[in-house]
């Protein structure tokens, strides 16, 4: 039987009863901090919910309505922040489903459990003071860089803070300073694993044991093919910038689905059309309930993201629920290498550009082990000159323009009108030609 | 004295310019010059033809995203050394050329180029002032 490695033994193995009333006293707290909010107080105050006080179980939760990633459009910039602005020492963001982005506030404490429950995730996995960490997730405003980089200090880990990209470097790096654990996505790190060998460093060169891997959905296989290649432990990862980034949910040694730290959030499994609660074990939208930030505090969020929670308890002896890999979403977002892509706010650059006809399709497929993302645009004949500079010069306006918003560099391709498909109404004008592994 | 040439935007997509070509062709409509610019993932294809404005119509009405531009089309002494004489004197005088290709006919026994200039008025006087032969419009009709 392996030694199970705690962080934090008595909140991680604490009998059910206790995570319960941790849970309650928590989200009492943090309805308070929402009525400081212009975003939760009128909301509240309509279910009869004006104090915390007015909250009396956990059942009562379900009282609350359900938040929406719109709901955080809506309240861009301040009406969600619950402290003044002088106490927020953090500030992230991540993409909007138009071009107002999500924004999240931290205080010193958020900030500080932030870091908590990445020491836990991170030792749970085994990593400990010793272990040299690449964190290759992108750094900014996006929570998965600094998120593990903060978790991994306070563990005692050495941190590289490379950021992703420049793959020679990656692996150069890899190299010079005997890696052991690296944060990516799973495309990213089968990518490296394609170009190892390029510039003489091999595989026995280098000294990986473990990677987190997370930010986009992936299988079974595909973990299992990175942990033979690789010959590493693979570890899933889940979270999202709204309740706080990486460190929501986050799998121990035995590598069987990622438990859920319940004395931080409250997870709850719904039906994406009634809303109703659903049981452990059956697959629905998962809902949560960050009760350990008083910045931003952010009730009953709807995820998009589909899963389940197990309902048998794990190897390991703890007692916070695992939830499944993310099995698909409720709404059309795409992951591209890791990166949330909504349609709408590729559709919405595309609408401000004159010399673009409305028609376009969203393509995407794979280039290797990477995403590859590729926006097919009809020109405009009354606009045509002949001159090929003007044409190439309005290929990269395009993804300037796309880029300042979805952040990543499309490909655009210009089309002759009437070469595309047409979509009447609603249609999806997403080609995803990715493997459905 | 300017004259017309068509562009057609080509997506990078098998059989378009054959697409272009035997459209005109089945239409009697006779090729003059042509040249293609390429990009790696589109082309603009340059022609001058006999019949401009039919041709124009045909192609439009097929879906063809097609336009004219203004070109010259000049005499150059059809001897080693006559494009680069001709390009001297532009370029003394600052006429900024954009691209140009050759014709299959000639009109005399010069060589016949089609130019497209950055500043086409402009151009044209000092062609006038430096009394280098420009071809007209009615005159390459009738090649």
């Amino acid at each position: 039987m392996m030694d199970i490695p705690f962080w934090n033994r008595e909140i991680e193995t604490a009998e059910r009863g206790r995570i319960e009333q941790i849970q309650f006293q928590r989200l009492q707290e943090t309805i308070g901090w929402a009525l400081k909010t212009n975003l939760y107080r009128k909301r509240l105050s309509q279910v009869g919910v004006n104090s915390s006080d007015d909250i009396k179980s956990l059942g009562d939760l379900r009282r609350i309505p359900f938040t929406t990633k719109d709901d955080l459009r809506v309240s861009f910039p301040k009406g969600h922040l619950a402290v003044p602005m002088n106490e927020v020492l953090r500030v992230h963001s991540s993409s909007g489903t138009t071009g107002i982005p999500t924004v999240i506030y931290y205080a010193r404490q958020d900030l500080d459990n932030w870091t908590d429950l990445l020491a836990r995730s991170i030792v749970a996995t085994g990593a400990g003071p010793g272990d040299i960490f690449q964190n290759m997730m992108t750094y900014g405003l996006f929570t998965g860089g600094l998120g593990l980089h903060y978790g991994a200090e306070r563990v005692g880990l050495t941190v590289i803070p490379i950021g992703g990209g420049n793959t020679k470097r990656q692996i150069q790096v890899m190299k010079d300073f005997r890696t052991t654990v690296v944060h990516v996505t799973p495309s990213y790190l089968l990518h490296i694993h394609s170009k190892l060998g390029e510039d003489g460093i091999e595989l026995k060169d280098l000294a990986l044991r473990k990677a987190f891997i997370g930010a986009e959905p992936h299988s079974e296989n595909t973990r299992r093919k990175l942990q033979d290649l690789l010959r590493i432990d693979a570890y899933n990862s889940y979270g999202l910038s709204e309740l706080n980034g990486p460190g929501v949910a986050f799998e121990c040694v035995c590598k069987k689905d990622m438990h859920v730290w319940e004395d931080a959030f409250i997870v709850e499994i719904i039906d994406p059309k009634t809303g109703e609660p659903l049981p452990d074990g059956q697959e629905g939208e998962v809902v949560l309930t960050n009760v350990v930030r008083r910045a931003t505090p952010i009730l009953r969020y709807r995820t998009r993201d589909l899963a389940f929670l197990h309902p048998q308890g794990c190897d390991c002896g703890r007692t916070h629920r695992r939830l499944s890999r993310i099995l698909g979403r409720t709404d059309d977002m795409l992951i591209i290498n890791g990166v949330n892509v909504f349609p709408s706010q590729i559709e919405e650059k595309i609408m401000k550009i004159p010399e673009v006809a409305t028609n376009y399709q969203i393509h995407v497929d794979k280039k290797g082990a990477l995403d590859r993302l590729t926006v097919k645009v009809e020109i405009y004949p009354k606009l045509f000159l002949g001159e090929v500079s003007k044409l190439e010069s309005l290929k990269h306006r395009i993804v300037e323009e796309l880029r300042s918003s979805i952040t990543i560099s499309p490909g655009v391709e210009l089309h002759e009108p009437g070469s595309l498909p047409v979509y009447e109404g609603k249609a999806k004008r997403v080609v995803d030609e990715r493997p459905k592994d | 004295m300017k004259i017309t040439q068509i562009s057609v935007f080509l997506e990078n997509r098998k059989g378009r310019l054959y697409d272009v070509c035997s459209l005109l062709g089945g239409h009697g409509v006779n090729i003059r010059a042509l040249t293609i610019a390429e990009t790696e993932s589109f082309g603009v294809l340059r022609v001058v033809v006999d019949k401009s404005e039919a041709a124009i119509k045909l192609l439009r009405e097929n879906q063809f995203v097609a336009n004219f531009t203004d070109v010259v089309a000049i005499e150059v002494p059809d001897q080693p050394g006559g494009l680069a004489s001709i390009l001297k004197i532009l370029s003394e005088h600052d006429v900024n050329i954009e691209y140009m290709y050759g014709f299959v006919e000639k009109f005399s026994d010069k060589a016949l180029l089609v130019m497209r200039f950055e500043d086409t008025d402009f151009a044209q006087q000092i062609l006038a002032k430096q009394k280098i032969h420009v071809v007209t419009e009615k005159e390459i009709e009738g090649l």
